[in-house]
């Protein structure tokens, strides 16, 4: 009885955490002329049609992701260096330098949008710069999605055997080759997990982008402004489209995860033995 | 590290699928490329873009002038206000409505257009010359322009020829409002017969207790989730933007249109230069390319709202032409009126006004005093429960 009611709970948590996006997915494929989003009139294809005919949304697409990749890699970089730094600080320095990161995840994201914004209109203003844009947004997410990768990567390094890279420069290996052949390889699921982090985190930022756009335009502040008239099914398209890849990209990252398990486990059981 | 890798070409596959947009539409004869870039800054959904067989207005202009069109948009008069008084975001061309036209050439935000460089101007209608939001017609020429109607279901609704229908007790719960201050008091201030550019504060507390009387009648106040809950005949009533729903009539036989006898508000879009653009003759080359009769029309066909200008009418859908929903008759223009910016201290009294209409007055803010009381309460019930428990088990 008591697993019944379990599996019931589990069920209606799903129900409620996917039935928004089964929603949409279905009306994506709507056939209506005044673009419902709450009339079902039959099955159609045109608004995929549409999206890929709308230059403007995929101009929009287009920059949200350049803008994710580079400011996914820069933070991922950078957040990985800060770690390995913060991870050899003494303690009181160490806390220190943890709660300076820890500070801009607390603080409201239209603080930092604002204070971005401010900084940049006067940086630019004082090269000589006419507009914030590109340049702009890539700083500010890069800024923002720091703190995430720091976060994932620090655990990783804890986790690890300090003596590990010591033993490897015992055995003649340069620090720099010691780094990357030993350490890198040992903290590498935090870096992806930081990475997927800053790359999401990246995709769906509207409050900062908002502020330091200037006059580039990503996804999200393109589908906010359509909210004037009516959100056109073409967004239900484009979350579509979106929502499979990224479900397709965590599928192969699981099953190449499900894969190396086993595998790791009996090299590690034929070495002991 | 493969996943990196992965991920990289996955971006890099994405890119390459979106070709720079201004290679897209290279027609036959493209003007050559003059190293100009215009920032255009527009509504969302408001200009043709070459779905559905319309013209690309944006590329079409590119092609013919050589003149490079980096076009975005906004969502509100607000968010576009914000973006340009908080500097960083050098615009060429931007399109506010007259209200915040008004504001923008008090605070000197817009320039004086050079009317040499827009001989199109010629084709703007002088109905919608020297309007009353920019004495003169010196710094925006109209782009768009539509009236605020009602729209009502006919199954359950009679023939509408008044705003009072929106207080009607046997439409309770089926009637929708705007969802902006400045929409829903114009509606409560014609009904009164009041001026809707009033700064007479007794005025709008006047209107302001009209709506707090609708209140209970409304079903929500919304924007553009009216389509969706008139389609779905979730309610009977609304009122809302000619140009917008005319498609809700065009689909759905049982909806109806029809524009209050006690008069309405007419609004207008246009374009504007920002006073800090740095292409300020390219900007009124934009400007005079949108008001060619023929571009106006191939827009205006997609857009769904009126054109200023007569002569693309030729160019049009002739459906749309006729329809008294886009061109209403001249009385109905006679009787309406334009909104123009409003004094500081008026506009602060017509946003409590407004917070108050929504709130339903201080009697909900009790409600919820009360329940975050009423949740205080069992919090720290709960806090020293445990901490009983906790002292009973030490000992």
């Amino acid at each position: 009885m008591r697993k019944v009611g379990s599996r019931l709970y589990v069920c209606l948590i799903f129900l409620f955490l996917y039935a928004p996006i089964l929603v949409l997915i279905v009306f994506s494929f709507n056939d209506t002329e005044t673009a419902s989003r709450t009339v079902w009139s039959g099955f159609s294809l045109k608004w995929y049609q549409r999206l890929f005919e709308d230059r403007l949304i995929l101009e929009a697409l287009r920059n949200t992701l350049l803008i994710a990749v580079i400011a996914a890699l820069g933070s991922t970089v950078l957040g990985t260096m800060a770690a390995i730094g913060i991870n050899s600080m003494k303690k009181l320095p160490r806390r220190i330098m943890m709660n300076v990161t820890n500070f801009p995840m607390v603080n409201p994201e239209i603080v930092t949008g604002v204070s971005l914004m401010l900084l940049f209109v006067f940086a630019v203003g004082l090269f000589g710069g006419r507009s914030l844009g590109m340049g702009s947004l890539i700083a500010a997410h890069i800024t923002f999605c720091l703190p995430y990768v720091i976060l994932s990567v620090l655990p990783k390094l804890r986790q690890m055997d300090p003596n590990l890279y010591e033993a490897a420069q015992d055995l003649g290996c340069p620090p720099v080759r010691a780094f990357f052949r030993v350490v890198l390889p040992e903290i590498a699921p935090g870096i992806v997990t930081g990475a997927i982090m800053a790359f999401t985190l990246s995709i769906d930022d509207f409050v900062i982008s908002y502020f330091t756009s200037g006059t580039t335009q990503t996804l999200p502040i393109y589908i906010y402004s359509m909210t004037r008239r009516r959100i056109s099914p073409e967004i239900n398209a484009l979350s579509t489209v979106l929502f499979a890849a990224v479900l397709v990209l965590l599928v192969i990252v699981n099953v190449r995860q499900a894969k190396d398990r086993p595998r790791k486990r009996e090299k590690r059981e034929g070495e002991s033995a | 590290m493969k996943k990196f890798f992965a991920l990289g070409v996955l971006c890099a596959l994405l890119c390459a699928l979106f070709p720079l947009p201004a290679a897209a539409q290279e027609g036959e004869e493209a003007a050559p490329d003059r190293g100009v870039t215009l920032n255009v800054y527009n509504w969302g959904e408001y200009i043709a873009n070459g779905t559905d067989g319309s013209m690309d207005i944006n590329a079409e202009f590119t092609r013919r002038t050589g003149i490079r069109v980096n076009y975005t948009t906004f969502d509100s008069n607000e968010s576009l206000y914000s973006k340009l008084a908080g500097g960083g975001a050098d615009y060429d061309v931007i399109i506010p409505s007259d209200y915040m036209i008004s504001r923008m050439i008090q605070e000197n935000m817009v320039a004086e257009l050079d009317f040499d460089n827009i001989p199109n101007f010629q084709y703007v209608d002088e109905q919608f010359k020297d309007p009353a939001y920019d004495p003169g017609s010196k710094f925006s020429v109209p782009y768009t322009w539509g009236v605020v109607g009602l729209f009502y279901n006919t199954e359950y609704v009679d023939e509408v020829t008044s705003w009072e229908v929106l207080w009607d007790d046997q439409y309770a719960g089926k009637i929708l409002m705007f969802d902006n201050p400045r929409d829903a008091f114009g509606i409560a201030q014609f009904l009164l017969g009041q001026d809707v550019n009033t700064t007479d504060p007794a005025d709008w507390n006047q209107a302001a207790d009209l709506l707090k009387a609708q209140k209970p009648l409304v079903q929500a106040y919304v924007m553009d989730q009216i389509f969706d809950k008139m389609e779905s005949g979730e309610a009977w009533i609304g009122p809302y933007y000619s140009g917008d729903a005319a498609i809700l009539v065009d689909n759905n036989e049982n909806i109806a249109y029809a524009v209050p006898e006690e008069g309405t508000n007419y609004f207008v879009d246009a374009l504007c230069v920002p006073i800090t653009s740095s292409h300020k003759a390219e900007a009124e080359e934009y400007i005079n390319f949108l008001c060619d009769p023929e571009i106006a029309g191939a827009n205006m066909d997609y857009i769904g709202y009126s054109t200023p200008i007569s002569a693309a009418k030729e160019y049009m859908d002739p459906e749309v032409v006729a329809s008294p929903i886009h061109y209403p008759e001249g009385e109905v223009l006679d009787r309406a009126q334009v909104f123009v910016n409003l004094p500081e201290e008026t506009s602060a009294q017509l946003d409590q006004l407004w917070a108050e209409v929504k709130m339903g007055g201080p009697g909900e803010s009790a409600t919820l005093v009360a329940i975050i009381l009423g949740f205080l309460a069992v919090y720290i019930a709960i806090v020293v429960y445990k901490h009983r428990k906790r002292r009973r088990e030490m000992s």
